[in-house]
Parts: C-alpha cells; structure tokens; sequence
C-alpha cells in the first residue's frame, strides 16, 4: 500500500513537470513552426536556435508584478488560473502515457490512476476546466474579460455535446471506458485502428478538440482585435502563464487521447517499439494544430454555434445510431 | 478624370462595376448545397497544403524573408543619403577639397562649418571642417555643389553614436589613406549619371 501511494506521488510529481516543461517547450515549438510557415526564422537570438527562449519567458513571467485589478473580486481572481492548470494536469491522471516499462526490476506502469471510467474522468476533468476561464473573466471587473469568458462558456458547453456524442460510438465499438481497453483493443496493427471504422467519429472529436483547448479555428474567446485577451485581459505575469500552461497541458491531453482512441495507442507499429510510436503521434496532432492555426481563418460566434449545433451535432447522432444499429446485427 | 466628374457624387450614373458572385441561396435546399458544396471541395486541405509548402521552402529551399539585420543587411540604393564621406585624389592620395566653401554657403540647415588658410606651397587647405549633424537635413545639396566630387553621401545609415561628434570631422569622413584603394568613384547623389553625354542639350541661345 505504501508502495502504491509513493509510486503514485513520484508519477504525478514526474507527469506534472514533464508536461508543464514540454508545455513551455510547446510554446516555442509553435514560434518556430508559425515562423517557418510565414517564411521567418522565429526566436533565434537566445541560445542555440533559440532554445533558452523559453527560459527567458519563463523569468519574465515568474518576475512580473502580479497585479490585481481594483473593483476585482480578490480571491476568485487569483484563484481562477490555478483551476485551469490543475484541471489540466488533473485530465492527464487518467491517461496511459506510454507501454509498461521495467525500471530496477520494478515494472511501472505510466498511468497514475487506471480508472475503469478513465475516458469519462477525463472528458469530465477537462470540462471542469471552464471554471477557470468562466470565473476569471467573471471576476476581474472588466467588459472584454466577461466577453471573453461568456464566449469561452457558450464554446466550452457547446462542444462538450460534440466531444462526448463523437467518442460514444469508439466506445460503443470496443465496450469499455478505460483508455487502456482502447489501447488493447487495436493491437492488431495499422489495420485495426478505430480511425478506420469510425473516420466520422475522429473528425467530428478532431473539430471538437480543437475548440476545448482554443485551437485557432475557434479561437474567439482571444481574439485580440475583438476583446483584447478575452478572460486572460487583466492578468499578468505567473497567473496568465498558469492559463497558457493549461491550455497547452490540455492540447496534449487532447493528442494523447486522439491517438490512444483512434489511432492505436501505444501500441509497438512495426519496427518501432510503443512509446516511440505514440510520442509521433502526438507529435503528430500537437504538430497539427500549429498547422492548423497558421493555415485558416477563424470563425464567428454565431458560425461557431451553428457548426456545432446544426453540423456537428446531428453527424454525431447519426454516426451513434448508424454505430448501434451495426453494432446489434 | 475632370474635377466634376470627380465631385459627382449621384450614385448609379457613374460607370460603376459591379462585383460579379455566385447568386445567394434562397431557399433552405440551396442553402444546404451550398454547405456542402463548401464542405466537399477541399478549399481547407489546399490551405494546408500552403503552408506546409511555405515550411519546406523556408526550412530546405532558403526561401526566407527575414534579415538578420545586424549581422546582415540590405543593400541600399545608392542615391540613398547618409553620413558624408569626403573622397581622395586617386592619383596623390591627396583630398579632393580645394576649399572652395560652396558648400558651407549653400547649406540650408547652416550645420556645415569650415576654416582654410594657405599652407607652405600657397595651396589653400582645408584647417577646419565639421559638420554638425544635429542640424543635418540631408538634403544633399553640399553633395550637388561640390565641383570637385569631394564631398558625397556615403552609406553609412547607422546614425546611433554616444557622441554627436563622431561623424562630424573632416578626418572620420575622410577616406583612410590606406584604404584609398577601396575607395569608389562614386556614383549616387551629387554625382554625374553615367549617361551624362547623352544627356547633354545645346542651350536655346546656341541655336
């Protein structure tokens, strides 16, 4: 038991710092890639490449005035940023990041908790996570911080029903809720991924994605030209950096749920062995949104809700009834 | 286009063009073709492809835009007007001032100040010349009077110095002699165009 217990500390301790870091460390990924695609070089000045650049604004943030505005509600002001990362982090818990690996004859599994509703703990950690925004934008007293935040709930809610609705039919198909089910359901190879039986359900989560963690297509809670930094407006410095962080945490969960769901996990493809093979793939989706948010245009409010309510929505049922329907005979 | 044309302001008589599209959907069936018409054509997945190009090019063709520019810098026309250079004889190394002061009076700004005196062969030297390039307009005309092309523009755009001094004296626009080798006749502002001949037209009183 108490083995249990501190491997589960040392777990979450690694979880929290790998990914706070690679969230850091995603920042300057997407300097780089947005650069390149627009024909610059991106940050080069600090270390090689630029790499230390990310150190640099991390000294920025942690040294900045932390400000609180003056009719703002205190607490839930500065309490509103730690909700989004830790709902972030939290998310993480449930997800197997890699294969079981031995480490001093000690077999580890990298899961914190293996629930046997993982899937719904995340969606559920995940959505949790509009408090953050939704408070912030509530407290600080200011008119493009509740735009921002009344957007970011309207978008939040919206796509939750798309999320949840698109992922039904993967797990109608394999019958279970925990993301380890998912991953030995499709350890057949490429040919048994569940893209291949359920391409409407990976787009339709795709899109979906996108719009929970403010992925440029639907990227209109921060629109500056609209409501200058949306809920994110008033803070600075370490409190801001902790909204950032989260929404970068819940881009990865984002890929990781992604590949563990529909495109075999973590599951050894070809010569590559497991954890290399998801450590691509979500490169790959993390890789993607960058992509993305350098190639489109974002859409309206109203665009925005009528994709999900009138488009999205009604595919996802279709795809659930067509997915019993199959399922039964 | 005559003035009243311009000032008519009677909408719908001008020859305006009118921007030709696609007919507005009407009805809820057009509309939703036009979904899918939209949605089926692949216009995202080209945008895609854009940039991804737009990636490679940077990454493997060396097709970016950016200037590194401290270390790198673009080359500038050389009409541009910028610090003074004062040039050298090519022959003697000697400067080309002769202390003529035309420039000194044609100067608008008043900033050019010069002193000359006759040195031991009775050739008049220049003893002082400072330009002060707090008044400075780069104008260019000193550059355009100077009969002897001694005193040009030069490149030098990087005007930032702790002292306002370091420009100005006759011995740092100067053409180090020993890189009088380097020196270019030079072909911007002030100087003669390479096609000056041609240019030439008899005045109407030689006619």
């Amino acid at each position: 038991m108490d083995a249990l217990i501190i491997e589960t500390v040392i777990k979450a301790i690694v979880v929290l710092a790998v990914i706070s870091a690679l969230a850091g460390f995603g920042t300057y990924l997407e300097r780089k890639v947005l650069a390149f695609m627009q024909r610059r070089l991106g940050p080069m000045h600090v270390g090689p490449y630029g790499l230390l650049q990310i150190l640099a604004d991390g000294i920025k943030l942690f040294t900045k005035e932390d400000i609180v505005p003056q009719h703002a509600n205190r607490f839930i002001f500065m309490i509103a940023p730690a909700i989004t990362a830790a709902t972030a982090f939290i998310a993480l818990a449930a997800v197997p990041l890699f294969p079981e690996f031995t480490i001093f004859g000690y077999t580890i599994r990298p899961i914190i908790a293996d629930l046997n509703v993982g899937i719904l703990f995340i969606l559920g950690a995940m959505a949790s996570g509009l408090y953050g925004p939704l408070l912030a934008g509530m407290a600080q007293a200011n008119k493009w911080g509740l735009i921002g935040s009344a957007r970011t709930a309207i978008l939040f809610l919206s796509y939750e029903v798309v999320t949840g609705l698109s992922i039904l039919a993967p797990i109608m198909l394999v019958g279970s809720l925990s993301l380890i089910d998912f991953n030995n359901a499709q350890m057949g190879g490429v040919g048994e991924w569940l893209v291949w039986q359920q391409p409407v359900a990976f787009v339709l989560f795709l899109i979906a994605g996108f719009a929970e963690t403010n992925r440029t297509p639907f990227d209109l809670l921060e629109h500056e030209a609209e409501v200058i930094s949306g809920y994110a407006t008033e803070y600075s410095g370490m409190r801001w950096g902790m909204f950032f962080i989260g929404e970068y945490a819940n881009m990865i969960t984002i890929a990781f749920i992604a590949s563990l769901v529909f495109f075999g996990g973590f599951n050894p493809l070809g010569v590559l062995p497991g954890f290399l093979a998801i450590i691509l793939k979500v490169s790959f989706f993390f890789f993607l949104m960058l992509w993305v948010r350098a190639s489109w245009p974002h859409v309206r409010p109203d665009q925005l809700m009528w994709l999900c309510w009138k488009v999205l929505m009604p595919i996802a049922i279709i795809n659930i009834l067509v997915t019993g329907v199959v399922v039964m005979i | 286009m005559s003035l009243e044309k311009f000032k008519d302001r009677n909408v719908g008589v001008q020859n305006y063009t009118l921007i030709e599209h696609e007919p507005f959907p009407q009805s809820g069936g057009e509309k939703f073709a036009r979904v899918m018409k939209r949605m089926l054509k692949g216009e995202l997945f080209v945008g895609l492809w854009v940039t991804i190009r737009t990636m490679g090019k940077t990454l493997f063709g060396d097709d970016l835009h950016t200037v590194k520019y401290p270390l790198e810098k673009l080359p500038i026309s050389p009409r541009y007007r910028a610090i003074h250079d004062m040039l050298r004889l090519l022959e003697s190394g000697h400067y080309r001032c002769i202390g003529c002061g035309l420039c000194e009076k044609i100067c608008i700004s008043d900033c050019i100040k010069m002193d000359t005196r006759y040195d031991e062969n009775q050739r008049k030297e220049v003893s002082e010349y400072t330009i002060n390039f707090g008044r400075c307009i780069f104008c260019g005309y000193c550059a355009e009077v100077c009969p002897e092309l001694a005193i040009v523009h030069g490149p030098r755009y990087e005007t930032s110095s702790e002292q306002r001094a370091s420009f100005s004296l006759f011995e740092d626009m100067l053409t180090p002699i020993d890189a009088i080798k380097q020196q270019k006749e030079y072909p911007g502002f002030g100087a003669v165009s390479p096609n000056a001949d041609e240019n030439i037209k008899k005045t109407p009183l030689a006619y």
